[in-house]
């Protein structure tokens, strides 16, 4: 396990922060969601593609630079201090991974690339209820003469309003709640009997419900053994929580940083209101909890990279603090500004809407934790 | 700085290696038992034979303190060696051979400060585990304001004059020498603290034990009247104890973040989880059936988790040369955090069998837990409380201003 970033993933992280920072300010979320963009964004897709970020997990033979889940949590961490709304954590991880985990050789061939260059971007749909359970899964897939009929319906799917692809998690066998039975299909946007929802989410960067009404997909769509997704499902899931603890790292920090500035620049009662103990000691509660936050997400990274036998447990470390924390420092943010932190005009609240998405999405601190305990045997 | 190359790194690996083949009998290499912990000094008694032949042969070759000066005893190693070192006793599960408030705080305190003559006269002997050592910095009015302290020292040309009283002197009945913070000038707080070193068998020094929450305890409160101390015994400068001080707490508090604490109840005491898969049971799945408690422990086991990999990461950090900042008020804040939560569950799991006191009635590993939860509740006071160490990192490390 590593905690020290290599060159090339310093400069990764230096580009990223700088690209963050200068082109996907806060100010840029705001004018999308001023324009009801819905999180839609076509010049940062580009600016993204252009920058490479898109394919940091794809391998350099599928056109991609594959350079691993630590870098890629540099960029998402980037894109968290700016709450900036990108396909990335859908195409560049989940989607990405997914292929890269358990796609034929002619599906790699076909998707990674495209994946790599910004060409398509992709979202994974896998949760039908309102709190991720992954394997409750009741879509079903039938086998028909030359493939498979899906019916049923996946819920908030993000970037499901604006993806090129999908990739579906439905069952082929058994019932809900089965690992055994899972299948994984290539679906693209605009199959017959795929309906997309477009549903406008509170931190303004937009998601979809799906409706499959007898969608046929031939044989070839579906990625890995039938019945056997769960085993590539479960692996990719894994890197999508760590990118977005990572991401959810970054909002974080920003907040305590915009936090930690106004303690030392607002006065009331004539002192600066960073010299009340009562803040003081929250803030260096918050700083320990990032502290303490940043070294799980830094162990989960580098254990992906070097394939470690432990990642699912340190998986839902990583997301299980990164939720807690994303919520306790976004509270402490809006109530720290007091009544400017409740205005629209200021950003605590972007932040808190935004944390409430990042906590929820692929299980929340509770989910973890009971991931956690039956991982540790009680 | 030293440049090992990997190859005579690999080398000093097989000498280590041969040397702790050769040298650590076999019962250092089982789990230590609390009752066999050595701590040195002329009290020693040695209950386990064989620590007295590995102290010896550990401190003959400075390995107690593996980065110290050659010339004073220590081990002369660099650091890449010294973790070679831990490596292999690591490897081997070797018992740390001396456990010593010398090693932990005075000593590199004492290297960084002390004078040449000093050094050549303390150092030696605490690498060897000869001398055991007490700190001298509490007092009854003088706590988290431990720059209040009042105990007197006046010059009398020849010698110091000590007058006053320390509390929470951990071993002080047990020390050979203590090293301790006295007050020079009463004009001034912090620019009035000296920092003196003197031997505790000096006529007019005192040690009573304290008896705690938790029954009998290694602190004791110690008295000081008329006692003499040798000039040559000033550590620094007059009246610039203060930095001294400093610097040797964050020793202690990284030290003690570093897995010194009392208050676990030691050896034999098993994890919350398995204490409630026990006393509360599972359900057919295997999950605890308390769905609450078993949510808590693994709250706890994650914070415990994140907690291990910030001290692996802020290793890896100061050996990459990169800032670290203030660490240790950080760790020493959730260490005792972390060790309190799990005391709690622990007690909690147990139920009533966490709640007996002594006698027949109750497992020994029960009651030490009952007393490790009661120790524990120190865990936040000592060595700087809690809240002091929450102003440290509020000051230091985030920049927030002194309220005026």
């Amino acid at each position: 396990m590593s905690f020290i970033l290599t060159e090339d993933q310093q400069m990764l992280r230096d580009t990223a922060m700088a690209f963050a920072r200068d082109e996907l300010p806060v100010t840029h979320l705001r004018e999308l969601r001023d324009n009801d963009a819905n999180g839609v964004d076509a010049d940062t897709r580009t600016k993204l593609a252009e920058l490479g970020f898109f394919g940091v997990l794809v391998p350099e033979e599928y056109d991609g630079v594959g350079l691993g889940m630590v870098a890629m949590g540099q960029i998402m961490e980037a894109q968290g201090r700016t709450i900036a709304a990108t396909p990335l954590l859908q195409t560049a991880v989940l989607g990405a991974s997914t292929l890269i985990l358990g796609g034929s050789e002619a599906q790699k061939a076909e998707w990674l690339p495209k994946i790599a260059s910004g060409e398509v971007t992709v979202a994974v749909a896998v949760d039908e209820g309102t709190h991720h359970a992954p394997l409750n899964i009741a879509t079903e897939a039938e086998r028909n003469g030359q493939g498979y009929t899906l019916n049923g319906a996946k819920r908030f799917v993000t970037d499901g309003h604006h993806a090129d692809m999908f990739i579906i998690a439905a069952r082929t066998f058994g019932e809900a709640g089965q690992a055994h039975g899972v299948s994984l299909f290539i679906m693209p946007k605009d199959t017959n009997g795929l309906t997309v929802q477009a549903l406008n989410t509170v931190d303004s960067h937009g998601a979809a419900h799906l409706h499959l009404e007898d969608v046929a997909v031939g044989e070839d769509a579906v990625i890995g053994a039938v019945d056997g997704g769960w085993e590539i499902l479960e692996p990719a899931l894994d890197r999508g929580r760590i990118a977005l603890a990572a991401e959810a790292l970054g909002s974080a920090q920003a907040a305590f940083d915009m936090t930690l500035d106004y303690l030392q620049t607002r006065k009331q009662f004539g002192q600066l209101i960073g010299s009340f103990q009562s803040l003081q000691h929250r803030a260096a509660k918050m700083f320990t909890e990032l502290e303490l936050t940043r070294s799980c997400i830094g162990a989960a990274l580098s254990g992906i990279d070097e394939n470690r036998n432990d990642t699912a447990e340190l998986a839902s470390l990583a997301k299980a603090r990164a939720a807690e924390l994303i919520h306790l420092v976004s509270n402490e943010t809006v109530q720290f500004h007091g009544g400017i932190g409740m205005t629209d005009a200021h950003d605590s609240g972007l932040y808190m809407k935004r944390a409430r998405v990042q906590e929820a999405l692929l299980g929340g601190a509770s989910y973890h934790r009971d991931r956690y305990a039956k991982l540790n045997g009680f | 700085m030293a440049f090992d190359a990997p190859e005579e790194l690999e080398a000093f690996r097989t000498e280590v290696r041969d040397w702790l083949e050769e040298n650590c009998p076999a019962s250092m290499r089982t789990p230590m038992r609390d009752d066999e912990i050595v701590w040195g000094g002329r009290l020693e008694k040695f209950k386990n034979p064989d620590s007295k032949i590995w102290l010896e042969r550990m401190g003959e070759k400075g390995w107690t303190a593996p980065e110290w000066p050659a010339e004073y005893g220590g081990g002369g190693l660099s650091k890449a060696q010294a973790r070679v070192l831990q490596q292999e006793l690591r490897r081997i599960k070797a018992r740390p051979a001396l456990f010593s408030f010398g090693l932990w705080m005075f000593g590199p305190a004492l290297l960084e400060f002390g004078n040449d003559a000093q050094k050549k006269r303390f150092i030696p002997d605490i690498v060897k585990g000869k001398t055991r050592w007490c700190q001298g910095y509490s007092e009854p009015g003088a706590g988290s304001d431990l720059a209040g302290l009042q105990t007197k020292c006046e010059d009398k040309g020849d010698h110091w004059l000590i007058n006053g009283q320390k509390v929470w002197t951990s071993y002080a009945d047990q020390a050979d020498w203590i090293f301790c913070l006295v007050r020079t000038d009463k004009t001034v707080k912090h620019d009035g603290i000296s920092f003196l070193v003197f031997d505790m068998q000096s006529d007019g020094v005192e040690a009573r034990p304290i008896k705690l929450i938790s029954g009998s305890s290694p602190f004791c409160e110690t008295f000081f009247t008329d006692v003499k101390v040798p000039k040559e015994q000033l550590v620094g400068e007059l009246n610039a104890g203060w930095t001294i001080a400093k610097r040797l707490l964050q020793f202690e508090r990284s030290s003690i973040s570093a897995g010194g604490f009392g208050g676990t109840g030691g050896s034999g005491i098993l994890p919350p989880q398995e204490y409630a898969k026990q006393h509360v049971g599972v359900d057919e799945t295997g999950r605890v059936s308390d769905g609450d408690l078993r949510a808590r422990i693994t709250d706890h086991l994650m914070y415990a988790k994140a907690f291990g990999l910030t001290v692996q990461r802020s290793t890896e950090q100061a050996k990459a040369g990169q800032e670290v900042g203030h660490t240790a008020s950080i760790m020493k804040y959730a260490a005792a955090k972390m060790n309190q939560d799990k005391c709690e569950l622990i007690v909690e799991a147990l139920g009533t069998d966490g709640l007996g006191w002594s006698g027949d009635g109750f497992a020994e590993d029960a009651k030490k837990a009952t007393r490790g939860w009661l120790r524990s509740k120190g865990n936040s006071i000592e060595g700087g409380t809690s809240e002091i160490n929450l102003n440290v990192i509020a000051k230091r490390v985030l920049g927030l201003r002194e309220h005026q």
